[in-house]
């Protein structure tokens, strides 16, 4: 499947078709749902695959030490469910049953961040990237579009280990040419800029491109970078671009603690003297409403970025 | 016959004495649980189970989970005698940099799976038996469950989910000595009749005495014959068996009296002494 720039759609869908391909690459690869296949986008895979399709219920503990069982056994399970669920309900199940026996298990939750807009908060996941970010030798991803989407999900089952990926429920911009290589733990250069860095994450990456705009406007440049591994995080291009700027705004659709501004303030404040304005939830939920509402609510948007980004400009000038 | 029983009767007694030995140098540990456990996983591993010493990883092995982590030295001390590993390990339960971690981990050879968070051995068993359907082999995997863990509410999710894809080569065995951490089992959370819970799931269910090393083989021996659903083998048993002083009383679940412990191990290896089984 090949995408055009600007066409909008979920990363879930992308996913699903992945999902597909892989499966008709490799017999070990095995999906374990919980009763939401129709949704995660698993179920095009289980009607391709019946024999290797495991739809265990609403009981997503179990499902995930089910798929650390069929990991042990020799098989690649790619789990589904939507991020609240496998995140925070079966945590201690990845933690323990996966991510402690460093089994391969593909972890890929839809409804990712407020992308779930008029579900609400009980189907909002704005902590999932802190708890998993938090567990030894798990790998978190999320990917900006449906090309990363495609990409690094062949890129995970090729990935020794476990992996969680989060997913849109809504429909983001494709931003990347369809035939764009990704590489999991290394960041991406969208725009290259002096003045200050944007590192972004998933669907909030196509706002950072938006700001950059906006931006270059008023004649600030700014890099732009798809943080798409929050861990390992890759502090090389972290580093470059904020030594080169001096001055970091992180967006990420998710709690500004815990995720991928966490994340880069731990390693900034290990290495370099830099301002950082996060953008994010602020230590709040949020609540039932359009996606691009939620977003400008919520001081999410790409004239929320525009000015975090002056802010961080005008604390390194002070300095 | 007669010899087969006898002999793993011996197992038995031997594995109750490792255990305890290894929880009296670990200085911690639970010595209640791996007693009632001790003659099923003397069985298992000296009978019933599919295995290889020299080959842990073996792709057709039975595979064993102790979803109740918490009675690991009793398997240890199987794993030991079964040649997996130095019988010398198992004084390094519970040490820094050992590979006998405090509740199971796959660092040790012939641990398949991770275990002592209750409640979760039957899940990750269910993804182990859908494995070995999908990959057309006929290992069976088996798993001790205690019945603290009955509270937990994945059990139930697991429950279902054997018997919904009708996963009999899944066989639980069920240590139901009654006793969990705070106490009585109904005292703590009443579950009423464990058969007819596990029935109402959709499981086949056999009850035998736990401390019958006949009936014990029996049970595993029928279980094995039984098609289209799983079983659970609810096995009586009493929690610190074996040990006057410990049966029964759940203080014992963890190490009380570790100087009590300590000269009832010294005696018992007196005891030994007059012939380990061969």
């Amino acid at each position: 499947m090949t995408y055009s720039i600007g066409e909008m759609i979920p990363t879930r869908d992308s996913y699903g078709r992945t999902l597909c391909d892989l499966g008709a690459k490799n017999d070990k690869v095995v999906v374990f749902e919980a009763d939401i296949g129709k949704s995660t986008r698993s179920s095009w895979f289980g009607r391709k695959f019946p024999d290797r399709y495991f739809n265990v219920g609403i009981a997503e503990q179990n499902e995930m030490a089910a798929a650390a069982g069929a990991a042990m056994c020799g098989l690649i399970p790619f789990v589904n469910t939507y991020a609240v669920f496998a995140a925070m309900r079966a945590c201690e199940q990845i933690r323990t049953f996966i991510a402690y026996p460093y089994l391969n298990v593909k972890i890929c939750p839809s409804h990712g961040g407020i992308t779930p807009a008029n579900d609400g908060v009980t189907h909002q996941a704005t902590e999932d990237i802190g708890m998993m970010r938090v567990i030894p030798g798990m790998t978190v991803i999320m990917p900006a579009d449906a090309v990363a989407a495609r990409e690094l999900v062949f890129q995970a089952a090729q990935y020794p280990g476990p992996v969680y990926l989060r997913f849109t429920r809504d429909a983001v911009p494709v931003i990347y040419p369809d035939n764009t290589k990704f590489k999991i733990g290394k960041g991406i250069r969208l725009k290259a800029g002096k003045d200050v860095s944007i590192i972004a994450l998933g669907d909030m990456v196509s706002k950072a491109l938006v700001a950059q705009n906006l931006l270059y406007r008023e004649k600030i440049s700014a890099d732009v970078i798809d943080m798409h591994t929050v861990k390992p995080l890759d502090t090389e291009i972290l580093l470059d671009s904020a030594g080169r700027t001096g001055a970091v705004v992180t967006v990420e659709d998710h709690q500004i603690n815990c995720g991928l501004g966490g994340a880069v303030c731990e390693t900034l404040s290990e290495r370099m003297n830099v301002p950082v304005k996060r953008i994010g939830l602020k230590d709040t939920f949020a609540e039932s409403g359009e996606y691009e509402q939620l977003l400008e609510k919520y001081g999410m948007s790409a004239m929320d970025i525009v000015k975090a980004c002056e802010d961080v400009i005008g604390r390194k000038n002070e300095q | 016959m007669n010899n087969k029983i006898a002999g793993l009767e011996k197992w038995a007694r031997l594995l109750r004495y490792d255990a305890l030995n290894m929880i009296v140098h670990a200085k911690s540990g639970h010595p209640g649980g791996c007693l009632s456990a001790a003659d099923m996983v003397a069985c298992l591993y000296f009978s019933e189970m599919k295995i290889d010493p020299n080959n842990p990883v073996w792709p057709d092995r039975d595979r064993f989970i102790l979803s109740k982590g918490h009675a690991a030295p009793v398997l240890y001390a199987a794993l030991a005698r079964k040649g997996y590993f130095p019988l010398d390990t198992l004084k390094t339960l519970r040490k820094s940099g050992s590979i006998l971690q405090g509740h199971p981990e796959m660092g040790a050879p012939g641990v398949d799976m991770t275990s002592g968070c209750l409640g979760e051995g039957l899940s990750a068993a269910c993804g182990m038996a859908l494995a070995a359907r999908f990959d057309g082999k006929d290992y069976r995997t088996y798993v001790m469950m205690g019945c603290g863990e009955m509270n937990e509410g994945q059990v139930w999710e697991s429950a279902m989910t054997a018997a919904h894809f009708a996963l009999d080569n899944i066989l639980v065995i069920l240590d139901y000595n009654r006793l969990q951490f705070d106490g009585h089992v109904e005292t703590v959370l009443n579950p009423g009749s464990m058969k007819a819970r596990w029935q109402a799931f959709g499981w086949s269910t056999l009850e035998i005495n736990g401390h019958d090393m006949k009936a014990i083989c029996a049970g595993l021996s029928e279980a094995r014959g039984i098609k289209g659903r799983p079983t659970v083998i609810i096995a009586d048993t009493v929690k610190g068996k074996g040990v006057s002083f410990m049966e029964n009383d759940y203080l014992w679940h963890s190490l009380m009296n570790e100087a009590r412990l300590q000269e009832y191990t010294d005696n018992f290896k007196k005891e030994l002494m007059h012939g380990a089984p061969g």
